[in-house]
């Protein structure tokens, strides 16, 4: 074969060709986006469809719920960390209850321990129920959204039930309980172990072992046991890589020693692990309701601690203590004392640690909310680095980031 | 188990006179120690064969206007899964240098809760990779978690303090 001589004008010379410029796209991701539930920026770098770097803005509702608490008195904190996690606002209400309990060693009777134990442990399923919805929303199954939504509708008419109220909750009074439960109540959470269980395995039918929903999820969003104890994970997030880190398990409060659970965890730290974790944790929440409501002891559901619950109403108007107490305690004259503690409880997400300093005054002189989703929220671009945007839209998904709690 | 007596000679017998001030309040172990020491101690209790203090719960700052020399307070919560056990360290500042060296290199976690340590404090992490606002907006001029800064208008009238909170 001739050889064919390339002629000189055939062949682009080096300075003619057209410089290569490697340029990596920049997406936001939020503030506003309907993939992120919640209102939070993600700045990624992307390299086509594969995200190089990202990095995140928050603070777009921060309230200062800190420096807001050193104002309050004592009594008048529960409003604001109802508005952390608002998918779960029981558990932080009543966890903060036991923070001022703990610090001012006050005494709760089984019953309300036990009230306590039944609403937070249907708070749970309220949050988890939401998380893996939606994480089927975002792989493309809308219905069974819709169907488990009914279910959460249930328990918030039993939190109505309880306190009256049902997304900000303001549930529980320092002491206890501020009403018995009420027969229509007891028959709600009855009635919603009967119905929950079918729902929640249809749930598992459409999901579980969906072909594409183990595609989409399984090795998506990974996580090492190493470094999710590094970022500070707790939850279900940690549990879902392989630590068996509970604090209802580890430090019991309210009588959660008296109750029989498993902890689940996972094995590879994945959005699939991470939701097979809520999955069965939503199983075990149920297990304990019923335990709860079926051993629900006697007895009152607050303590014996007139400086700090407020007395029956009719007492206040007849009895002249009930009213110095009364007076005491909506104008927030508390007796605390100075010192500081620092109580955790299993949240939505995670441990919930209220850090209390008091100089002895009306309010807080330092109050610190330990939000989980602040501090594993950080661990989302290593995370989601080398994935594609519809990876990492479920891996956000997964941790279910709820914005009140990142933000504060 | 361990208990806090244990944890509390090891570290004296390793730090000597850089830890001090030991309480237990509500049973939780608490120790001031020196900005310089915060990193040793830290990697003292992390990497300790018995104690595997692994886990980093919380950072979080404290203002006490009044005690000159000592104005700023940095309190660390660390926790033991192994074993249960969880300490509180403490580190004060002084307004004038308000310095301390960053935990990043030890706990990735360390990084926002250093950022929101700095937002609202103003408390400089040396050597943190991006200290920088993270929830208020990068062009706020004052840290508003100190106490200078109160949350009422102070010009106000009809909130009186003795009726409204503090």
């Amino acid at each position: 074969m001739a050889d064919i001589e390339l002629l000189p004008h055939n062949v682009p010379s080096q300075s003619e060709l057209p410089e290569l410029v490697e340029e990596l796209t920049t997406l936001n991701l939020g503030p506003t986006h309907p993939a992120t539930h919640g209102i939070f920026q993600n700045i990624l770098k992307m390299d086509g469809e594969k995200i190089v770097s990202g990095e995140q803005t928050i603070g777009y509702i921060h309230r200062a719920f800190e420096k807001i608490a050193e104002r309050r008195p004592f009594y008048q904190i529960t409003t604001l960390t109802d508005r952390m996690n608002y998918c779960s606002s029981p558990i932080n209400n009543l966890g903060w209850h036991m923070t001022m309990e703990k610090f001012l060693g006050v005494e709760v009777p089984k019953r309300a321990q036990y009230i306590r134990v039944l609403m937070m442990e249907l708070a749970r399923i309220t949050d988890h129920i939401i998380c893996n919805s939606i994480l089927g929303v975002d792989t493309g199954a809308f219905t069974g959204f819709l169907y488990v939504m009914q279910k959460r509708e249930e328990v918030y008419e039993i939190y109505e039930e309880v306190c009256g109220a049902r997304l900000t909750t303001n549930m529980g009074r320092l002491g206890g309980m501020e009403r018995d439960l009420s027969s229509t109540a007891i028959r709600k959470i009855k009635e919603f172990i009967k119905s929950f269980p079918p729902v929640l395995r249809e749930l598992e039918k459409l999901l579980n072992r969906n072909r594409i929903f183990m595609d989409r999820t399984i090795n998506v969003g990974p996580i090492s046991a190493e470094r999710a104890l590094s970022y500070g994970f707790t939850g279900p997030n940690l549990r879902a890589a392989g630590i068996d880190y509970d604090v209802r398990v580890m430090n019991p409060y309210s009588s959660y020693e008296d109750f029989e659970f498993d902890v689940p965890i996972g094995q590879n730290g994945d959005t699939y692990d991470r939701y097979m974790v809520r999955n069965e944790e939503m199983w075990q929440s149920l297990r304990i309701v019923e335990q709860a409501i079926n051993n629900l002891p006697e007895g009152p559901y607050y303590a014996d601690a007139p400086e700090y619950y407020l007395p029956p109403k009719d007492e206040v108007y007849r009895n002249m203590e009930a009213l110095i107490y009364h007076f005491k305690i909506v104008m927030g004259e508390i007796d605390a004392p100075a010192g500081e503690v620092y109580h955790a409880v299993e949240g939505g997400n995670g441990e919930l640690g209220f850090y209390l300093i008091s100089d002895g005054g009306r309010a807080p002189y330092r109050l610190h909310f330990r939000r989980p989703s602040f501090i594993y929220y950080q661990a989302y671009p290593e995370m989601c680095k080398g994935s594609s945007l519809s990876d990492a839209i479920l891996t956000m998904s997964s941790l279910n980031v709820i914005a009140g709690e990142l933000d504060a | 188990m361990l208990t806090n007596q244990e944890v509390a000679e090891g570290l004296l017998e390793k730090f000597g006179d850089q830890v001090f001030d030991f309480e237990e309040p509500y049973g939780l172990l608490t120790l001031s120690t020196t900005r310089e020491e915060i990193i040793p101690l830290m990697e003292f209790l992390k990497d300790h064969k018995h104690y595997q203090v692994i886990f980093l719960t919380d950072i979080t700052g404290v203002q006490f206007p009044d005690n000159a020399g000592k104005e700023y307070m940095v309190v660390y919560h660390m926790h033991s899964f192994v074993h249960n056990f969880r300490i509180r360290i403490k580190v004060s500042l002084s307004a004038a240098d308000i310095h301390i060296p960053t935990a990043t290199g030890l706990f990735a976690s360390a990084n926002w809760m250093e950022r929101e340590t700095y937002d609202f404090f103003g408390i400089l992490f040396d050597g943190h990779p991006n200290l920088k606002r993270i929830l208020n907006i990068e062009e706020m001029d004052y840290f508003p978690m100190r106490k200078e800064y109160p949350m009422e208008d102070a010009t106000r009238e009809d909130k009186i303090d003795a009726l409204f909170g503090r």
